[in-house]
């Protein structure tokens, strides 16, 4: 480990140069958090899919046949099953990250580290479940006879990119100020569970269209990063939708514009985060 | 001895080797909150800061440390020294001043630090070499290296949650040692693992002098200072007292304690009165203590097979009915060579007031060349101390060209017996 001379609350460079020479110890942390999630478990990774499979089957069921929601969105659980899939990646980031520093105390105790290390371990191991989880989105997308080869199935990288962004963003500061709060976890949680509903996941982005109008309460609602990238996901996996299904004008502009603002947050929360880490060690 | 050769190469390089450590100025302040959560925070608001304590850990410390050195941080509890060692590893920053390091750092603050209990030795061999810099192509070199100095064996593909403790640290020891540091910073961590593996530490700790890294450690094994350590910083309440000499720095420690140990036992009286009104505790002296050969001068070298006189004059200001004295003789590197008590010989002892006198007659010793210091202590019928005189006398034995060690014997070699 070389701390050499170098100041660590020196410049978001200096701090991405350092974890670029620990990405080795960065895959192999990743590798850790799965390995020994799973562990001395018979099923292992299956376990990974049980949680979103049975949220597909309540939402699918209850929501979607009992309730109607299913009317006027065809394909209804591919639907369901791709904003669930796209979430998840966003909701695993943010509760791993969150925990994060106070989960490896042992380490940030003793040895010197990155600090930012242990948030972007739980970015990746999130990644790899959401890699798993849109595997078998792919084989029902292809079971169903609607394999996404159109012309937009490109929409994908945009929204995966803003997700991991905003997610890596909020995850840097949601760690490092749960090391001096620990409320924010219970509270990360509450509002997790808040933002699947905000997002349209269960219900369709026209439903809301036609609940509120043309106006700026729909922007409001549609310029949430994660409602952005759902649609996104969806106009990329969702095939049934082709034709049928209403996306906001402008989607793609509405992305990158949110993409800039994302970058811009990345690096101010960086920079709290080096503030706030000096006191790791002796407050976690 | 090991000690003066590590001193003297020490100083010859003492000009010419870079710095690898420079702490300027190092303050660090320690903020307690008794309040962590958002309602206790909300509820104490408005009281202010009754709800915070804070306390210097370390105060204006400036040190450097030149390449190829073992230091030594001494000091008692809560002394300041791990934080030291910890703002010196880059695991804690300063509330001020600056602290500049090079080359690969290498702590070992707590062996297994990253060890993940449901991995497998092989897992985390891995894992914990690269939170201490290795790559994996270069864990991969030296994992047989790691694996035999461990003594792991086929326990290696087991999960860590089953290891004994012994050989968790082992593992975690091997990893530790084999990252080829430049700096190498020890705390507390020799004194684990059964005896043999022990002396492998202290070799493997030996060759990294050897090959000229620089070790900082944390001990309390005042033998360990002054046996692997060519300098020695004893910090008190954070603050450096002594720097220099491993020597001086126990001596200037064992001062540092017996002060402590005086004014713990005042108040430990003070509580004692309080409760059970006054006691004889703590009213003892050793005034004074004298070492010399019998029927030789006192300050004379005491000569293989003399018989040693070493008396002890004690009193006591309220009186003791019951009570011991005991003697212990150290040799310069602060082990124990020699030590016995009234109590042991079965030596009857009357009511201590006034000054009294306790003459121990060793007979025949045969102690080797060098320096011995005497500490004698006057203890009650438990066995707690109530005076310790640390160092209250010494004696000298003639430098024997034949031998070297604390115990004399005349050597000569003969035809074999078979």
């Amino acid at each position: 480990m070389t701390v050499g001379g170098d100041d660590k609350s020196g410049g978001s460079w200096a701090a991405l140069r350092d974890i670029l020479r620990h990405r080795e110890l960065l895959s192999l942390l990743v590798r850790r958090d799965l390995k020994s999630r799973y562990k001395d478990s018979v099923l292992g990774f299956i376990w990974t899919l049980v949680r979103p499979l049975t949220q597909l089957l309540i939402y699918a069921v209850v929501i979607g046949k009992v309730l109607g929601a299913a009317k006027g969105i065809p394909d209804f659980a591919i639907y369901v099953f791709s904003g669930l899939t796209v979430y998840g990646l966003f909701s695993e980031i943010i509760g791993g990250t969150t925990a994060s520093i106070v989960g490896n105390a042992g380490l940030i105790k003793k040895v010197y580290l990155p600090r930012e290390i242990f948030p972007l371990a739980s970015v990746g191991s999130a990644g790899f479940n959401f890699v798993i989880q849109f595997a078998i989105l792919l084989v029902a997308t292809i079971v169903v006879g609607r394999a996404p080869l159109h012309a937009e199935t490109w929409y994908l990288i945009p929204s995966v990119l803003l997700l991991l962004l905003y997610g890596t963003a909020f995850g840097l500061l949601l760690s490092a100020v749960n090391v001096y709060l620990r409320d924010i976890q219970y509270l990360v949680e509450v509002v997790l569970l808040l933002l699947l509903w905000a997002s349209p996941i269960v219900y369709s982005w026209t439903m809301v269209r036609d609940a509120l109008g043309h106006g700026l309460a729909l922007d409001i609602y549609t310029d949430n990063p994660i409602t952005l990238a759902v649609l996104g996901f969806q106009k990329a996996m969702w095939v049934g939708g082709q034709g049928v299904a209403h996306y906001p004008d402008q989607l793609l502009l509405r992305m990158g514009v949110a993409f800039v603002i994302g970058i811009v947050l990345l690096f101010g929360f960086q920079r709290v985060f080096a503030r706030l880490q000096g006191n790791f060690a002796q407050v976690v | 001895m090991t000690t003066d050769t590590t001193t003297a190469t020490a100083a010859a390089t003492e000009d010419e080797a870079p710095e690898i450590v420079r702490v300027r100025d190092v303050s660090k302040r320690f903020v307690i909150r008794k309040d962590n959560s958002l309602k206790e925070r909300l509820v104490a608001f408005g009281r202010g800061r009754q709800h915070r304590e804070e306390f210097w850990a370390l105060r204006h410390v400036t040190i450097d440390i030149r390449a190829g050195h073992t230091v030594a941080l001494i000091g008692h509890n809560g002394s300041g020294k791990s934080t030291l060692l910890k703002v010196i590893g880059g695991i804690i920053d300063p509330t001020s001043g600056s602290v500049a390091r090079r080359g690969r750092i290498a702590a070992l603050l707590e062996l297994g630090a990253g060890f993940h209990p449901d991995l497998t030795g092989r897992e985390n061999v891995y894992l914990n070499a690269s939170i201490l810099g290795l790559s994996r192509q270069e864990t991969e070199e030296r994992f047989d290296e790691i694996l035999g100095f461990s003594g792991i064996g086929d326990f290696i593909d087991t999960q860590v949650k089953f290891y004994s403790s012994g050989m968790y640290v082992r593992l975690a020891f091997a990893v530790a040692v084999h990252t080829d540091p430049d700096l190498l910073l020890v705390d507390e961590v020799l004194a684990v693992g059964d005896e043999a593996f022990q002396r492998k530490c202290l070799d493997k700790i030996r060759s990294f002098q050897d090959e000229g890294r620089t070790i900082i450690l944390v001990t309390h094994n005042l033998g360990q200072v002054t046996e692997l350590a060519d300098r020695a910083i004893l910090l008190n309440k954070g603050e450096v007292v002594y720097d220099g000499e491993p020597g001086g720095a126990v001596t200037e420690f064992r001062k540092v304690l017996e002060g402590r140990r005086v004014l713990e036992a005042e108040a430990e009286a003070a509580v004692q009165t309080a409760k059970h009104g006054p006691v004889s505790v703590e009213h003892g002296t050793v005034v004074e203590a004298r070492a010399w050969a019998d029927g030789r001068a006192v300050g004379d070298p005491v000569q293989p097979g003399d018989d040693l006189r070493i008396e002890i004059t004690l009193e006591h200001e309220t009186g003791i009915e019951d009570w011991k004295c005991a003697i212990q003789i150290d040799n310069t590197l602060g082990q124990p060579v020699y030590g016995t008590t009234t109590e042991r010989i079965g030596a009857e002892v009357s009511r201590l007031k006034e000054r009294q006198t306790v003459a121990f007659l060793l007979r025949d010793a045969r102690f080797g060349a060098g320096k011995y210091f005497v500490n004698a202590s006057l203890m009650d019928r438990a066995g707690r101390h109530l005076s310790d005189k640390p160092q209250a006398c010494s004696f000298d034995v003639p430098y024997y060209p034949l031998a070297i060690g604390m115990v004399h014997s005349v050597p000569e070699v003969v035809e074999p017996s078979a």
